[in-house]
């Protein structure tokens, strides 16, 4: 991948050599643990990797891990964005039920679905600009601005609703969230044409350079000319964007808006897939692929767990797990005992 | 007056005002029937906020709360109704699973250098996890402590009862405001929260404090739990889904600042009555839905949020 960092290092060492972009790739820890836990579930269940075509699209459990991974791998992108950002959006779970509740109620008032999903994508962009007004405009910590939305989104869906689980019967909507395209499930194309569309237009031009710079100091960024405000707006507003996505995806998944239920924890498995990806919480340097990955690991290991035959509810306490080795692993305590090591100096 | 008390005073003002307000619509409200199950229904939140309070106050946030009441519960529904353990016993052991957890949160905050939210986070889903690998299923309690903690009350003038689940609350407020505004740890917590590098160069032993704080707010959590388990009688994994928010949302309407460092364990009282009332008064009403509680209460979050960035921006240019 060709980014553009700067680089720290004094100028009398000679630059490191520059590594194979494939091999690179795959010593990724992140890939490596994709890896492991596709084995692991493999060894659990030998018909693992086994996909077959059927009625004009692919099934089998990998297919399905990708499928069911999708919304997160889709929350992932926009809050690999906003994390970058060094803040934290609270509020998507909340803004898939809003947006899931406003295309249902829609459709079963006669509304036709084009009209429908463009209303539910706009409240998402509205919701994050919401969230982008409390953190730019009025200065408020990211992670308590959209605690505002997280604690009175669900409301307002449930306002929406009437209360009711609002069901569909609209075949665009239920095309979104459960039809094929190319044979593979829709969501999957939804999520890979997002996670391409946002990768490049970050990395193909400036935009990812200066989110770094917001998220690794708003003020500096300010002072070197960043309308760091307006950056920040644009990821919020990014950030709801993905997350109407995401609850189209699910409302139409299970023919039906429930505001309660919608969407409920993603958040924090979203943030959990980002940090898997490397982004760190800090701000600062960030990658959407490898947040998407995350999201996959996630999935692979709920599908594991599932399949091995454990409860689901194991699924919190591996989760923890998780988050508790890479957080150790992120630590400057670790690093410090990593340098100690020998060879370990670069 | 003094100028740190006005968000303390506003929200005063502010729940006196909405208390009237309701009272005009519903007279049934003004009664200390409905005082005292305002302390009863609101017990194990009023608790857990009081933890919250130190952790936001000391500059972290805390989200394993409800989590940890989660669990406690069952903890409790297991050792009594498995292993037949005297209820008091079971309390005493789930606090001190409770403080330990929340001792381990505080030292990985500090040692590992990771901000507390995605701590608290993993604690969260390790403690719902726990209790639900333990049982899945609600378990219900019945033992004769219970009924007979359920049954005592002291009777208030008005027919009002004041529980023992609300006793524990107002004791805990008061005991907490102690400890906030007269104790050394007090004044540590504040310290952490104005500014971690001076703090440390004051002589604050910030490790200690730290572990404090996140076992502090942990054993509330528990202790928020039993009295929840008390409550309900039963145990259930799921129990208190989402309480985290509530908690931090009271101690918000309670004029604490988010940043740290500024507030009030009494603002943090009038904060869970202010949604106290918010949720009786919809009740009371009968035509609004439950949803709008949520509503309100962010609305009520938004506002005090605004609040203090006007107070608080003003000040330095004021000083």
């Amino acid at each position: 991948m060709t980014r553009p960092t700067v680089d720290l290092r004094p100028t009398g060492q000679p630059p490191l050599p520059r590594p194979r972009p494939l091999a690179q790739f795959f010593t990724r820890p992140q890939v490596i643990a994709l890896a492991a836990v596709l084995l692991v579930n493999w060894a659990l269940f030998p018909g693992f990797f086994t996909i077959t075509w059927q009625d004009g699209r692919f099934f089998g459990s990998l297919i399905d891990v990708l499928n069911r991974g999708a919304p997160v791998a889709i929350l992932a992108i926009g809050m690999t964005m906003v994390i970058a950002t060094k803040g934290v959006d609270l509020s998507v779970g909340a803004v898939m039920a809003i947006s899931g509740a406003v295309a249902a109620t829609l459709v079963t008032n006669g509304v036709s679905a084009p009209i429908a999903v463009l209303a539910a994508l706009g409240a998402g962009l509205l919701c994050g600009l919401w969230n982008g007004i409390l953190v730019t405009l009025l200065d408020i910590q990211p992670i308590i601005a959209t605690l505002v939305l997280m604690v009175a989104g669900r409301g307002l869906a449930q306002l929406i609703t009437e209360g009711t689980i609002v069901t569909f019967s609209d075949p665009v909507l239920i095309f979104i969230g459960t039809g094929s395209f190319l044979g593979l499930p829709m969501p999957v194309v939804i999520a890979a044409l997002l996670m391409i569309a946002a990768t490049l237009i970050v990395r193909r031009t400036a935009l990812g350079l200066l989110i770094e710079a917001v998220g690794v100091n708003r003020s500096a960024a300010r002072f070197a000319g960043l309308r760091a405000g307006t950056l920040l707006l644009i990821v919020y507003t990014f950030a709801g964007f993905c997350a109407a996505i995401a609850g189209l995806i699910v409302a139409g998944d299970i023919r039906g808006a429930d505001a309660n239920n919608a969407g409920l924890w993603l958040e924090l498995d979203a943030i959990l897939a980002v940090v898997i990806g490397g982004t760190s919480l800090m701000g600062g340097r960030f990658s959407i692929p490898m947040a998407v990955l995350g999201a996959l690991i996630i999935q692979s290991m709920n599908t594991g767990i599932l399949i091995s035959g454990f409860s689901p509810e194991f699924n919190l306490v591996v989760k923890s797990a998780v988050i508790i080795v890479i957080l150790v692993l992120q630590s400057p305590l670790s690093a410090r005992l990593f340098r100690r090591l020998p060879g370990a100096q670069k | 007056m003094n100028r740190s008390l006005r968000p303390l005073l506003a929200t005063t003002l502010i729940f006196l005002f909405a208390y009237l307000l309701a009272v005009t619509q519903q007279p049934a409200m003004l009664s200390t029937r409905v005082l005292g199950n305002f302390l009863t229904d609101n017990a194990f939140l009023g608790i857990a906020a009081v933890g919250m309070t130190f952790v936001i106050l000391s500059g972290g946030i805390d989200l394993s709360v409800g989590a940890v009441i989660g669990f406690t519960t069952v903890l409790v529904a297991v050792l009594i109704m498995w292993l037949h353990l005297h209820p008091l016993i079971a309390f005493a052991i789930a606090l001190i699973v409770a403080t330990a957890f929340g001792a381990v949160m505080g030292a990985a905050i500090h040692y590992l250098k990771v901000p507390s939210f995605i701590v608290t986070l993993a604690g969260m889903f390790l403690a719902r996890g726990g209790a639900s690998v333990l049982s899945p299923d609600s378990i219900g309690i019945e033992h004769s402590f219970f009924t007979a903690v359920q049954k005592s009350y002291i009777l208030l003038p008005g027919g009002g009862r004041l529980t023992v689940v609300g006793m524990i609350m107002l004791a805990v407020f008061a005991v907490a405001i102690l400890l906030a505004h007269r104790t050394r740890f007090g004044s540590n917590v504040y310290a952490l929260g104005g500014s971690e590098t001076s703090a440390a160069l004051m002589g604050v032993p910030v490790a200690r404090t730290t572990i404090s704080i996140y076992a502090l707010s942990s054993f509330l959590a528990g202790l928020a739990g039993v009295v929840f388990s008390l409550y309900t009688s039963a145990g259930y994994s799921l129990n208190a889904l989402g309480v985290e928010l509530d908690a931090i949302a009271a101690v918000v309407i309670g004029g604490t600042l988010l940043t740290g460092g500024y507030g009030f364990v009494a603002g943090t009282f009038i904060g869970v009555m202010l949604q106290g009332l918010v949720q009786t008064y919809i009740v009371f009403d009968g035509t609004l839905s439950s949803w709008w509680t949520k509503i309100v209460v962010g609305v009520l979050l938004f506002m005090f949020i605004l609040l203090q960035r006007l107070v608080f921006r003003a000040a330095p240019r004021r000083t």
